[in-house]
């Protein structure tokens, strides 16, 4: 697909030009300048992440105990978000592909509404919904003495409700791209909606899903405002990375920096990861 | 045939469509015994494809009824009905192999695993596909696809058939082996089998009966050979090669609806098609001499090379298709908008009540 996609790309400038053509000409300096700035601005702290770093004492840095623990429980806790906004996430998005029943476009911006909120503010509807006086978590409290808030479980919670929308959202677009006949021609065969689903639709869309997933976890792995407001900032316990990062900016700045590279590697992995998917588009 | 009621045939086919979406209505019925093979044949947009999703139950219907063995389907989802599907782009399940495409409609039927593989093999290797049970459908050529096709849907034992142009997809070379192979398939299937193509020749080489559709009705039906002889619409005329009009008999005389008389050896006397075939007009520059009682003058809208043969179109007192030698056209000199003098021998004609 990629090489593909590079071709028009190449292609399309050549089959316009004119004289020294659209592709190669020289960029106007009323566009050149901020657009060579624009770059510099986005690049520069990355470089300057990496100019900065105590290389020398990253190995001792990375080894420390808090170090591991923020790691290990940001793993998991995106891990588990990542795993609880697919078994959610994924029906939801058949439902929003796939059916069609009143208010499906309110649902559909509803369900994006995560996407666009400040993270703070979903911490806070967070503890108003689950906290233990909240009017969810009140019940969830009686009924089975569960307690969300500054608790792991709390983490997960938190960054579900962050990186569930970039799952469903990605999912829906591919449940709609893919062709539903594929579903009448499972259903001519005798599956029942459940079993097109299973083993028909969701092979064919398991890219997307993957994708999906791999957006979620990067998503949920960076949340910030939302865990700290929802769930605390208890080392071990509720201090993800970026939590530990912000944390140990103020007393033990090259610690930050050394988290800081951890998380820049796995963005960085990420994207490398997602690149034939979003890296090809024009 | 013995029946329960007066009314429904315990076996076979017996369906009346009707499917009302927005600006289109399709209605119409269609009854065949088992072994039966109709054909749906009529121009783009007839609402063939529509009447063969109603009786898979993709499209449900807005009134009538679909009884199969006896039983009625309609309100039945599809994949409780006992109906096999050939799409016709095949939809092969991309991600699975020949052999595990054939065997998904008995693995959804209740079939253990083990059990299902070795019923689709046994229909692979019918279809002589027992090479290719391990490919996936993009390594298939055209032709192969049909055939997995086939055996997918005929793998659950269905008491209706339903192929929707089954040999659209296939280039000219592989359809001519694909449509032999495809009648003996058919031929051997021993329940009902409805075809839908917009092909006159696939129509008549794989159906036993032909219901042709226009606009969502039906407008003929009969064997390939008799509609052939006997086109009722200028659709059916064009596609077996006829020139063809309505008009009134008046014993060997008939006034066409389009004008002028035409003369014919049949005697009727009412509404009559007629026909004659393009081979059968012959062409003069001057008015021909008084013995030829049909000839009309019309001028020439269109030459074109037809095998070995030219197709002139004429308009005028009577539109008509007439095929020529090329030596003729020369010896004629005949241009489009030359006007020319077309006669047919009454013999050549054929007359048919309306």
């Amino acid at each position: 697909m990629k090489p593909v996609t590079a071709e028009v790309v190449e292609s399309r400038p050549r089959s316009r030009a004119r004289g020294r053509g659209r592709g190669r000409g020289r960029a106007p300096l009323p566009l050149l300048l901020p657009a060579l700035l624009g770059l510099a601005f986005l690049l520069v702290p990355l470089v300057a992440l990496l100019v900065r770093a105590p290389w020398r004492s990253l190995p001792q840095q990375l080894t420390s105990t808090e170090v591991w623990q923020a790691l290990r429980l940001s793993l998991v806790c995106a891990t588990a978000a990542t795993a609880v906004s697919l078994v959610l996430g994924v029906p939801l998005a058949w439902l929003l592909a796939r059916t069609s029943f009143p208010g499906r476009r309110m649902v559909r911006a509803l369900v994006t509404l995560p996407l666009v909120l400040p993270p703070v503010v979903g911490g806070v509807a967070l503890l108003l919904a689950l906290g233990r006086n909240g009017v969810v978590g009140r019940w969830l409290d009686s009924a089975f003495g569960i307690t969300l808030p500054f608790t792991t479980a709390g983490v997960v919670v938190a960054e579900a409700f962050v990186a569930m929308p970039f799952l469903v959202i990605s999912v829906e677009g591919t449940l709609r791209a893919a062709d539903a006949r594929y579903e009448e021609a499972a259903a001519t065969l005798g599956a029942s909606r459940f079993t097109a689903f299973r083993r028909v639709t969701l092979p064919l869309i398991a890219p997307g899903v993957a994708a999906g997933a791999v957006l979620a976890w990067a998503r949920a792995l960076g949340e910030f405002g939302a865990t700290i407001t929802f769930a605390g900032n208890f080392p071990g316990r509720t201090q993800t990375m970026p939590l530990s990062v912000y944390l140990a900016l103020q007393s033990d700045p090259a610690a930050a920096i050394a988290l800081s590279l951890v998380l820049l590697a796995v963005s960085i992995a990420v994207l490398a990861g997602l690149r034939d998917r979003w890296m090809a588009a024009p | 045939m013995t029946a329960t009621t007066p009314t429904t045939p315990t076996t076979g086919l017996d369906a009346h469509l009707v499917v009302d979406r927005g600006g289109f209505n399709l209605d119409l019925c269609l009854a065949a015994a088992p072994g039966d093979v109709v054909a749906l044949l009529g121009p783009n947009g007839a609402g063939k494809t529509t009447a063969l999703r109603a009786l898979a139950g993709l499209t449900p219907l807005s009134a009538g009824h679909l009884c199969l063995d006896g039983a009625e389907l309609d309100g039945t989802p599809p994949e409780a009905r006992p109906v096999g599907v050939v799409f016709q782009d095949y939809l092969l399940f991309p991600h699975l192999t020949a052999l595990d495409n054939v065997a998904f409609g008995p693995r959804c039927h209740g079939m253990p695993k083990a059990a299902a593989r070795a019923h689709a093999a046994d229909w692979l290797n019918r279809m002589g596909l027992a090479d290719h049970a391990g490919a996936k459908p993009r390594r298939l050529s055209g032709g192969q696809a049909q055939r997995v096709a086939l055996a997918r849907a005929l793998a659950t034992h269905p008491r209706l058939l339903l192929l929707d142009e089954p040999l659209a997809a296939l280039d000219a070379r592989t359809r001519l082996d694909v449509r032999a192979e495809l009648r003996r398939h058919l031929a051997a299937f021993e329940a009902v089998a409805v075809l839908v193509t917009h092909d006159p020749l696939d129509a008549m080489v794989l159906a036993d009966r032909l219901v042709v559709v226009e606009g969502g009705r039906v407008v003929q039906e009969g064997t390939p050979a008799d509609i052939a002889r006997h086109p009722r619409t200028d659709y059916i005329a064009s596609l077996v090669g006829l020139n063809l009009y309505q008009g009134r008999a008046d014993g060997h005389a008939v006034r066409l609806d389009a004008g002028p008389h035409i003369t014919t050896t049949e005697d009727l006397t009412g509404p009559v098609f007629v026909a004659f075939p393009p081979s059968a007009v012959t062409l003069h520059r001057d008015r021909p001499d008084s013995s030829a009682r049909n000839a009309w003058q019309g001028e020439i809208t269109g030459l074109e090379s037809h095998g070995d043969q030219i197709r002139v179109d004429l308009t005028g007192e009577l539109p008509l298709t007439a095929d020529l030698t090329t030596a003729a056209v020369a010896e004629l000199g005949l241009h489009t908008g030359a006007s020319v003098w077309a006669t047919v021998k009454a013999a050549q004609t054929h007359a048919y009540p309306a």
